[in-house]
């Protein structure tokens, strides 16, 4: 779904949001009712320290407000963007900047929530729609850590065999079915459905602790990292 | 374990330990108690699908222990175990201990060493490591301090890097690498024009431990040595920043003036003049304390606006 499409649906009486290279910021009325605060990476872009920090002002400014709108982030993204500049100012710093606002708008009583409806990579997937409390996301969205054929040139496996691989376990190939396995995705949504309905309907959940490694153990795609983090914290408890 | 208080003053190189020689010398002596260790055999369940060997730890370590008197938790990447990459269990060991750390309001210390996601079990490896930065975040939120020490075999990359982000403070030594894009990574996708990770200096200069510190990547700038990890460790553990938006605010001002300041240059070594170092060609060169001294009154701190 192109950007133009899915902002319509979300904000059918229109919206405030703009797109400009690459990078969404804005706010509108979701589905007419509840005001929010947008932000996002759109257009498959990379996201590099330029748009990191514009999009960490945006976060920020939300929460400098006295109202605790729901911050919406929508995605559709590459990766993180890999260059000399990039590293050469500290990506790092960055991204774990755009996270930890993210993270702590919503400490501060703002609901967030992503919206995954293209692609999205590593460092910026980490950045953006994994740090916020819920994903949400549209069928055909394709998150991924690296593409199978560089998952195969790293293993030195050949890329039939890593396919085949895939076909059998979740935990390590790209996709949205096998990131929804694993407890990163909370829901995909009905594109023939009213989306912003859904998206109103994922708002209106309570914030939760972070439950990404249970849901992992229930739907499969994780099966040990749930009981391992509790066991930790039983031993802590004990020792 | 008493040939310690005997041997004299003898240095044991943080880049060569592994993670729990790494930990033994950091720690109070005896004060560690492991959780989830080796007799758990708790192993990733993955990587025999990949014909690869597992290891009882997972490639980490995690307990609690005494540092300079004070109660933290630790966690250990062992870097020659996968590169001491996030997989299921190694991160949710991690994930655990600072869910406790929280629970039982303790500082926590990371001696990160790792090539960020073990690809063998990347989703996985990817979401612990957001879960990680959500339970820094909630614990550093509640006012507890996360310490950061980077000088390891694997270097900090990919998601690691970010964690190090968030953490509190950061301790680094000059062979620590602290980045997102590895640079392999980066020559395999833009060309060697770009990026040309055979040239070590370069790669040093443009992710190393003093371009970090130079910048306020990093707080802390120590020797290749285990006493000096532990003395930093100590005194870094005595301040207290909690986590807060004015944190966030000042962290935003600091980072917009590095790249209004230093966006232009192309070189680390560019940077370092910029920033009013007098002989920046030198800079690599140095040792701890000249380039300490060389540097004290130049680089940018990160003032706690992390």
């Amino acid at each position: 779904m192109t950007h133009d499409k899915l902002l319509s649906k979300l904000f059918p009486a229109g919206h405030n949001v703009i797109v400009q290279d690459g990078l969404v910021f804005g706010g509108g009325t979701l589905g007419g009712s509840q005001p929010v605060h947008v932000i996002g990476v759109a257009e498959r872009s990379f996201l590099g320290v330029e748009g990191a920090i514009a999009l960490a002002e945006h976060v920020l400014s939300a929460v400098k407000g006295t109202a605790r709108h729901p911050i919406l982030v929508l995605v559709d993204s590459r990766s993180q963007r890999m260059s000399r500049h990039d590293e050469l100012m500290g990506l790092n710093e960055f991204l774990a900047h755009l996270a930890k606002c993210l993270l702590l708008a919503a400490a501060q009583g703002h609901r967030t929530v992503a919206l995954l409806y293209g692609g999205s990579a590593a460092g910026a997937f980490i950045a953006t729609a994994l740090a916020c409390d819920t994903l949400l996301a549209l069928p055909g969205a394709n998150p991924e850590v690296m593409d199978l054929p560089s998952i195969a040139r790293v293993t030195k496996l050949p890329l039939e065999k890593l396919q085949e691989m895939a076909a059998a376990t979740p935990v390590f190939a790209p996709g949205l079915e096998n990131f929804a396995q694993t407890g990163a995705v909370a829901q995909t949504l009905d594109p023939a459905g009213d989306l912003a309905a859904q998206v109103l309907e994922a708002l209106s959940l309570p914030p939760t602790l972070d439950e990404r490694d249970r849901l992992g153990a229930e739907r499969g795609g994780r099966p040990r990292a749930a009981e391992i983090a509790a066991r930790v914290c039983r031993e802590a408890k004990t020792a | 374990m008493s040939q310690a208080a005997t041997t004299t003053q003898r240095r044991v190189s943080w880049f060569e330990a592994t993670a729990r020689q790494r930990l033994a010398a950091l720690l109070d002596p005896g004060s560690f108690t492991e959780f989830l260790g080796p007799a758990a055999r708790e192993i990733s369940p993955h990587l025999a699908l990949f014909g690869l060997p597992a290891q009882f730890d997972d490639g980490i370590v995690i307990g609690q222990a005494k540092l300079g008197g004070h109660e933290v938790f630790a966690a250990a990447q062992e870097g020659r175990f996968m590169g001491g990459a996030f997989g299921e269990v190694h991160g949710a060991k991690l994930v655990g201990l600072l869910r406790a750390a929280k629970a039982a309001s303790r500082d926590a210390v990371l001696l990160l060493d790792t090539g960020g996601v073990r690809l063998q079990e990347a989703n996985a490896g990817e979401l612990a490591i957001s879960e990680i930065i959500r339970a820094i975040v909630d614990l550093r939120a509640e006012g507890n301090s996360v310490i950061g020490l980077i000088g390891g075999r694997a270097g900090c990359f990919g998601g690691g890097g970010i964690i190090a982000g968030c953490c509190t403070r950061l301790i680094v030594s000059e062979p620590g690498r602290i980045s997102v894009s590895g640079p392999e990574v980066i020559e395999t996708n833009r060309g060697v024009e770009e990026f040309d990770s055979q040239d070590r200096a370069f790669v040093w200069r443009t992710m190393g431990g003093k371009h970090r510190y130079l910048t306020g990547g990093a707080d802390c700038f120590v020797d290749d040595d285990t006493t000096a990890f532990r003395a930093a460790a100590i005194e870094t553990l005595a301040g207290r920043t909690p986590l807060t938006v004015s944190v966030l605010e000042a962290e935003q001002a600091r980072l917009k003036a590095r790249l209004k300041r230093f966006g232009a240059a192309k070189d680390g070594s560019e940077v370092w003049q910029a920033l009013g170092v007098t002989n920046p060609a030198s800079v690599p060169g140095m040792d701890t304390e000249e380039f300490l001294n060389a540097t004290k009154a130049v680089r940018e701190s990160a003032d706690d606006a992390r």
